[in-house]
């Protein structure tokens, strides 16, 4: 049987949106297999109420590693644990997302099982005895449709392109140890800062306000962040020049050195459209720019845009989506 | 200290890329060819910790045909002692034939660090450094952007989502570099003499198949052409408007 193989990406105890998107995309592809979803899913203990919400978005199987020293992400102990569970259950493929903790951890779980692997895929089928992904290339500009051969496959999805989608299986829970002690891993976190986008992840929200040197001064991008906290699922991003200068931090970086996102709507404020800057976000689904020179090159992708200062667009705007909220 | 660096020739990202006539490749007609630049931040750390270390050696360890020599002569250049060309017909598109020929031939270097860009432009998978830590069982920090590095031992941060993380490792170790980790020095004219002198060692690279097949390029659907809904504040009630009827987004 050709199972597919899951992970679940947690935050503390809670399940991000990823792996809600990991578990999807593993659903459809086992359907056409006629086969089973197994989600690993490891985390601190508590971990395991999780479990149902896992079931409910299509796994048949849920293997649960609760351990107190989870409660951050420890590559070490992630990739031996999937790599383990995937090589005994003989995965036909085994899905990761492209996450920060996706893109550190799946490459590292390839090569201990030592299969191929395809990142940031933005589609995920199969064809006769191939799994098919499309992959963008040269920031963007180029997309391939890759054949993957080996078994198993394996496959980063990109953030946002599976919208996570009930389905509700099972979910027999099976409960298992860390293929190694947390305590003896080489790498050890010191400190963590939180900081940057703020509490939504640039990569997973759907909706992005980023701000370029047309705010100014990094005091200005309080303008951004009100914009943000009006439409209340939004993260902030900056555009290259604004990081290099300091105003924000390089993990806000949206661009071809930076992050890839694709929200349902992205508004860029006082941004001349670098390529770039249109290489970290022409995919997204609805583009808005604010900016001052009509003959800016973000107007070019836009589906909507004001030309005016955004001093004051930005401010009125907040106000109306506040408003539009409010009635919601 | 003896440090690795292993680089990657890409194309410049800013022109409109034309498929080849086979569908599966970039015509590379009129390309623009550099070290990608995570590779050249990965580059300028290791010169950063020789020059702190007397002694210390950095050596650069590109795959390609022979065009990548002028990559490696570039970090030369810069200030790299000496190169390795991992000769091959082409670079595959599967990271795991890159990262075992790597592994293959760092292994036997006894290298302290071996420091990788955390991605290239081209391919865009990202893969390479972490596989190489893992088929060497090495520890591994990816996107790295500070580094310290203090008797025997190293200290790293990387940026996560919405989060910084510090982390301590033991050396030997794998680093991939992140953006703001450094600005790479460019070649001085001193620099460019002394490279044609220092050692560049070409070997076969010792490549399995891919288990990758491209099996098509196409190159995106353009955006459709936007529009400009208005001037200044006054036009925010009718963006309102669109956003939420129209895209269905608020």
């Amino acid at each position: 049987m050709a199972n597919v193989f899951a992970y679940v990406e947690t935050r503390g105890a809670d399940v991000r949106k990823v792996g809600l998107e990991a578990v999807t995309a593993a659903r459809a592809l086992a359907d056409k297999f006629g086969s089973e979803v197994h989600a690993l899913l490891l985390g601190p203990t508590g971990i395991a109420a999780k479990a149902n919400q896992i079931a409910q978005y299509g796994a048949d199987v849920i293997i649960v590693v609760e351990h107190a020293a989870l409660a951050n992400y420890n590559p070490e102990v992630a990739a031996a644990t999937a790599a383990g569970r995937i090589k005994s259950g003989g995965y036909r493929a085994a899905i990761f997302s492209t996450s920060a903790q996706g893109r550190d951890l799946a490459p590292r779980v390839a090569a201990r099982l030592g299969a191929s692997i395809v990142t940031d895929a933005l589609s995920l089928e199969v064809d006769g005895d191939s799994i098919i992904v499309r992959h963008p290339m040269n920031i963007g500009k180029v997309i391939a449709t890759i054949a993957i051969d080996g078994t198993p496959a394996i496959v980063a999805m990109r953030p946002n392109v599976v919208a996570p989608a009930r389905n509700a299986k099972a979910g027999r829970v099976e409960n298992a140890q860390p293929a190694v002690d947390p305590a003896s891993t080489r790498v050890k976190v010191i400190e963590t800062k939180q900081g940057g986008g703020g509490k939504l992840d640039l990569a997973e929200a759907p909706v992005v306000i980023a701000g370029g040197r047309g705010l100014k001064s990094a005091e200005n991008f309080k303008l951004v962040e009100d914009l943000a906290s009006a439409f209340g699922n939004a993260a902030v991003g900056a555009t290259r020049a604004v990081t290099d200068d300091g105003w924000r931090p390089h993990s806000d970086q949206i661009g071809q050195t930076g992050r890839l996102v694709s929200p349902e709507l992205y508004i860029a404020v006082g941004i001349s459209g670098a390529v770039q800057h249109l290489a970290g976000m022409r995919t997204s689904k609805t583009i808005v720019a604010v900016n001052k020179d009509k003959d800016a090159p973000i107007f070019k992708v836009a589906d909507y845009g004001i030309v005016g200062d955004v001093f004051e667009v930005i401010p009125a705007l907040t106000e109306a989506v506040r408003e539009a909220k409010k009635h919601h | 200290m003896k440090i690795a660096v292993c680089v990657k020739r890409v194309p410049d990202m800013d022109v409109r890329f034309r498929i080849a006539a086979d569908n599966t490749s970039v015509d590379e007609a009129g390309l623009k060819f550099d070290i990608n630049d995570f590779d050249a931040w990965a580059v300028e750390a290791a010169l950063q910790l020789r020059d702190k270390n007397p002694g210390s050696e950095v050596v650069v360890i590109s795959l390609g045909p022979d065009v990548v020599q002028e990559t490696i002569r570039k970090t030369l250049s810069m200030g790299v002692d000496r190169g390795v060309q991992l000769k091959a017909d082409k670079v595959p598109i599967d990271g795991l034939p890159i990262a075992r020929a790597l592994s293959d031939e760092i292994k036997a270097g006894g290298y302290d660090l071996i420091f990788f860009g955390k991605m290239s432009p081209d391919s865009s998978n990202g893969v390479v450094g972490p596989m190489v830590a893992e088929i060497l069982g090495l520890p591994c920090v990816t996107a790295i952007s500070w580094l310290e590095i203090a008797d025997g031992k190293g200290k790293a941060k990387r940026e996560l989502e919405g989060a910084q993380e510090f982390v301590e490792f033991p050396l030997p170790a794998v680093l991939t570099v992140d953006e703001g980790l450094n600005t790479a020095r460019l070649p001085s004219l001193k620099g460019i003499m002394a490279a044609k002198k220092k050692p560049l060692e070409v070997k076969p690279a010792q490549l399995q198949p891919s288990q990758l097949t491209v099996r098509k390029l196409e190159l995106p659907a353009e955006r459709k052409a936007g529009r400009v809904v208005g001037e200044g504040a006054a036009a925010v009630p009718e963006l309102v408007k669109l956003l939420q009827v129209e895209a269905k987004v608020l």
